[in-house]
């Protein structure tokens, strides 16, 4: 059975296992690779994306349970002005290293601003606690949190 | 079209004897021969690294892996500067692997600057000379007479002026200049080196586009997950695939036979799909008959449990010695002994291992390969599948993260095998997080025994080192080798380092600022424990011991000639970290200062912990690092990416890493039982560089390994209790 799943914006029709997690159904079904593989085990947050605006773990939600779901994944990020002020912010503040956490910290830095556009530096820390990177960028994507934060989308 | 067949290579070439044995070069140009055709819109490739397109759009190719060390960035920004590009014209591409045309590539051991400072400095001045060259000649005029300014030609007599892409297709029949001699710029009007520069990919990274090794898509491509022996050095007997076959979705299934190499392939089962997650269960179908031969028997526990019986004894090799040690130690007034040790730690690369390869029909193999060391990845691919080199071309990805273990390519030997079972398809094998973890070349664990010998003065008169360390086969295994003149021996008259050694089949290998980063543990702990049996502080122990030394001779390392080391620019950073920190004023409440100091990979760090404990927790408050990697700062944002993330690294290696060994396996899975620092544990971290008179060095490693004992000798100035084995029990403090 095909599961039918908005995924940036557009209706896609899976024809794979329901358990089969949404990350492996965006990468090898269709080629949307910028969501990462870090853990397979909702440790890390690399392949974080949003179903419903909210930041979610893409390795571990089975595609069977996202029938009638809006799924946002960072391709679609620059849709929002929030993702693309996080984008720049990102640029302009040589944030990474290696670069392979960033879509899931910015899938999840973007979900955080969304629902809290003027977070505390605590705010912030806790928020992305659950976002590993190994290269461990983590003052410069809290600054570029920051920066987002204060500055606004105004611009972006 | 142009024509780059014919490329000739002017007498740049340099060749070095590598530590691993192979060749390098050091500079090399290939310059196209001619502009054969040269139309309209078509850029002109003036040489290897640079092609300029009539609309001055300069294309500049980055020669090494990118790993995250910024590399893609660094070596173009070099180029850009003395060709006199303005750095918003520069494009850049990633070279694919092909020695004769670019020499070393490599990412490694932070060899990257010091290799490549002047030629590619070299290649950018000479690209402009062509240039100004092939506008002389249009004009009629003495190129000398001429000047550049950021990607424009100017004749300051008649005020005329012509863009780079204007003559760019007259200047590839330019002479090509001689690198060794060709004129470069007074640093002064350097402007692109010394500027913070953003990583050239970013914002294809934030866009999500493919760009990493496993982003790699290829028309009919499969998808393969492998498995292999929990035990290290087990054999496969037999396996029973019939359930994995049945599963749906999988599409071959393929026993694969190796060696006992454990950087070529090694005994598994290949599973197939054209989905990687079915692939990966089908997995768990498999029934697999191993012999673990004599290996599950070894454990973490039984290594400790055998050194410290070995350190009670005699070492089984003196690896030096000077003086007299034996009477040193016996004249002493007072004799400081500890044990030492630390554990085997895995790599945890951000992207997991990985790569893609697609055996052609006509016996060619092809591979998209996140390598630091590709150079290494068609030698051992070659020597496993009995072809020649040159039937193998690799295409260089940007990786996610490599930390020294994508110098070791089993990953693409794996890949390559279960490609040349399925010619025609292209298969990308991806490894698990917990094959990643249990299958590394671990950063070897390692026991010392430390004697220091200090007279009726308290002068420290002799150091004893008794070392025990992994073999295979009776040879000292990767990354596990400890050499005498470890600071501070050439510093002391009476010293000795003895080795004992152990058999083991865990696979060891290079971890950022390898044996650095344990070493400078050991030493700086140890060197702290005497310097409070003396009743002062780390720097003043360590300035002393440097006194007023010369630098030590140089030796020839990887890149021929290296500098030996020097104790004032040691002294240099060690002064300034002890001002920057405050380091004797008086510590804020609850929280104490501790300092160490390390050279590697040419570069020098002092550094200083500000540490507490919270409910049996280490915090770590601040942190402030004094850097000298030479005169250049060539890119400060990428400079300081790697200071703090080297420091946030070692930092998280001291308070909870360790991968033990079980049953003859690594124990731990994935994050949950290796725990990478996070966010809220990040430090305040300070940094500054002190410029010295000497060429840039390398900056991925040497912010690494003080940081470690500067948190340990900040633990011991918090609680009076000294960290000798890591990582840090906090059980231990209380
Ligand atoms: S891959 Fe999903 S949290 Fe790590
Ligand atoms: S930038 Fe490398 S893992 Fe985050």
């Amino acid at each position: 059975m095909a599961y039918r799943v908005e995924i940036n914006g557009e209706t896609r029709e899976l024809d794979v296992p329901g358990e089969m997690p949404l990350l492996w159904a965006l990468r090898n079904e269709l080629g949307l690779v910028g969501t990462k593989f870090g853990c397979g085990m909702a440790l890390c947050g690399a392949c974080t994306v949003h179903v419903d605006g909210v930041a979610t773990r893409s390795c571990s939600v089975p595609v069977s349970a996202l029938e009638g779901k809006k799924v946002t994944t960072i391709e679609a990020l620059a849709e929002s002005p929030i993702g693309r002020a996080l984008q720049q912010a990102w640029v302009e503040e040589d944030v990474m290293q290696c670069g392979y956490c960033q879509a899931g910290q910015l899938m999840n830095a973007s979900a955080l601003l969304a629902r809290n556009p003027q977070p505390s530096s605590q705010e912030i820390q806790q928020a992305m606690a659950g976002n590993i990177c190994r290269c461990a960028c983590y003052t410069r994507i809290h600054d570029a949190i920051a920066m987002v934060a204060e500055k606004g989308t105004a611009n972006a | 079209m142009l024509e780059t067949a014919t490329l000739s290579r002017r007498s740049l070439l340099k060749a070095g004897a590598l530590a691993g044995g192979g060749l390098m070069l050091t500079a090399s140009l290939p310059m196209v021969a001619k502009a054969a055709t040269s139309t309209g819109a078509a850029p002109a490739t003036l040489n290897a690294y640079v092609s300029i397109s009539p609309d001055n759009v300069i294309t500049i190719v980055g020669k090494n892996p990118e790993i995250g060390q910024g590399i893609k960035t660094m070596l173009p920004m070099l180029i850009a500067d003395e060709l006199d590009a303005d750095w918003e014209q520069v494009r850049i591409t990633q070279a694919d692997f092909d020695p004769q045309k670019y020499g070393f590539q490599f990412a490694g051991g932070s060899f990257a600057t010091p290799m490549n400072w002047l030629p590619m400095r070299q290649v950018g001045a000479a690209t402009r000379q062509m240039l100004l060259g092939a506008a002389a000649a249009r004009w009629g005029v003495p190129a000398s007479s001429l000047k550049t300014e950021r990607g424009r030609i100017i004749d300051p007599a008649s005020g005329r002026t012509l863009t780079y892409g204007e003559v760019a297709s007259d200047a590839v029949s330019q002479p090509v200049p001689d690198l060794e001699t060709v004129a470069l710029k007074d640093p002064k009007d350097f402007h692109i080196i010394g500027r913070p520069i953003s990583g050239i990919d970013s914002p294809r990274i934030v866009r999500g586009e493919p760009i990493f090794g496993v982003d790699t898509l290829l028309p009919g491509m499969k998808y393969a997950a492998f498995e292999r022996a929990p035990v290290f050095g087990a054999k496969l007997v037999s396996a029973d695939l019939e359930a994995a076959k049945a599963v749906p979705g999988v599409e071959d299934v393929l026993v694969m036979k190796g060696g006992d190499n454990p950087e070529l392939l090694i005994d598994g089962v290949a599973v197939i799909s054209s989905n990687w997650w079915i692939a990966k269960e089908a997995r768990k179908k498999l029934a697999i008959e191993w012999d673990n031969g004599q290996w599950a028997s070894h454990s973490t526990a039984g290594y400790a449990a055998r050194a410290a019986e070995l350190v009670k004894g005699k070492p089984e090799t003196i690896l030096g010695e000077s003086g007299d040690v034996d009477t040193a130690f016996a004249s002493a007034a007072r004799v400081i002994e500890a044990d030492y040790s630390y554990p085997f730690l895995a790599h945890v690369a951000m992207e997991p291992m990985n790569c893609t390869a697609l055996a052609h029909e006509d016996g060619r193999i092809e591979l998209w390969a996140p390598t630091q060391n590709p150079t290494a990845g068609a030698q051992g691919i070659a020597q496993q599948l009995g072809i020649g080199q040159d039937k193998i071309s690799i295409h260089i990805t940007r990786m996610g993260g490599g930390f020294g273990r994508r110098l070791t390519n089993d990953f693409m030997v794996q890949a390559a095998a279960i490609a040349a079972r399925k010619p025609g398809t292209p298969i990308q094998l991806i490894w698990s997080r917990e094959d990643d973890i249990r299958s590394d070349f671990y950063r070897p664990a390692g026991w010392h025994k430390m004697r220091a010998a200090l007279d009726a003065d308290g002068k420290l008169i002799g150091m004893d080192n008794h070392f025990v360390t992994f073999i295979k086969n009776g040879q000292v295994t990767l990354e596990n080798s400890m050499t005498a003149d470890e600071f501070p021996a050439p510093f002391l008259e009476n010293v000795r380092l003895g080795q004992s050694t152990m058999e083991t089949r865990v696979p060891t290998g290079a971890l950022r600022a390898p044996r650095s980063n344990a070493l400078s543990f050991v030493y700086q702990s140890f060197l702290d424990e005497i310097a409070h049996a003396q009743g002062r502080d780390l720097p003043a122990l360590m300035l002393e011991l440097l006194g007023d030394r010369e630098p030590l001779p140089g030796t020839r390392g990887p890149f021929g000639e290296q500098p030996g080391f020097s104790p004032p620019r040691a002294k240099g950073v060690i002064e300034k970290v002890v001002a920057m920190s405050d380091f004797r004023g008086r510590p804020h409440e609850g929280r104490a200062k501790g300092f160490g100091f390390y050279y590697s990979h040419l570069g020098y760090f002092a550094e200083v912990v500000e540490a507490s404990l919270d409910r049996g927790q280490v915090v770590v408050h601040n942190v402030w690092a004094a850097g000298d990697v030479g005169s250049h700062i060539i890119n400060p944002f990428g400079a300081l990416n790697q200071v703090e993330g080297s420091i946030i690294d070692g930092l998280g290696q001291a308070v909870a890493l360790a991968v033990e060994i079980e049953g003859g396996a690594a124990k731990p899975g994935n994050f949950h039982e290796y725990e990478i620092p996070r966010m809220p544990v990040t430090p305040k971290i300070t940094v500054e560089f002190v410029k010295t008179d000497n060429p840039p060095t390398g900056m991925g490693e040497p912010a690494l390994p003080p940081v470690i004992p500067a948190l340990t000798n900040a633990l011991f100035a918090l609680t009076g209790k000294r960290i000798r084995n890591l990582p840090i029990d906090t059980s231990q403090l209380v």
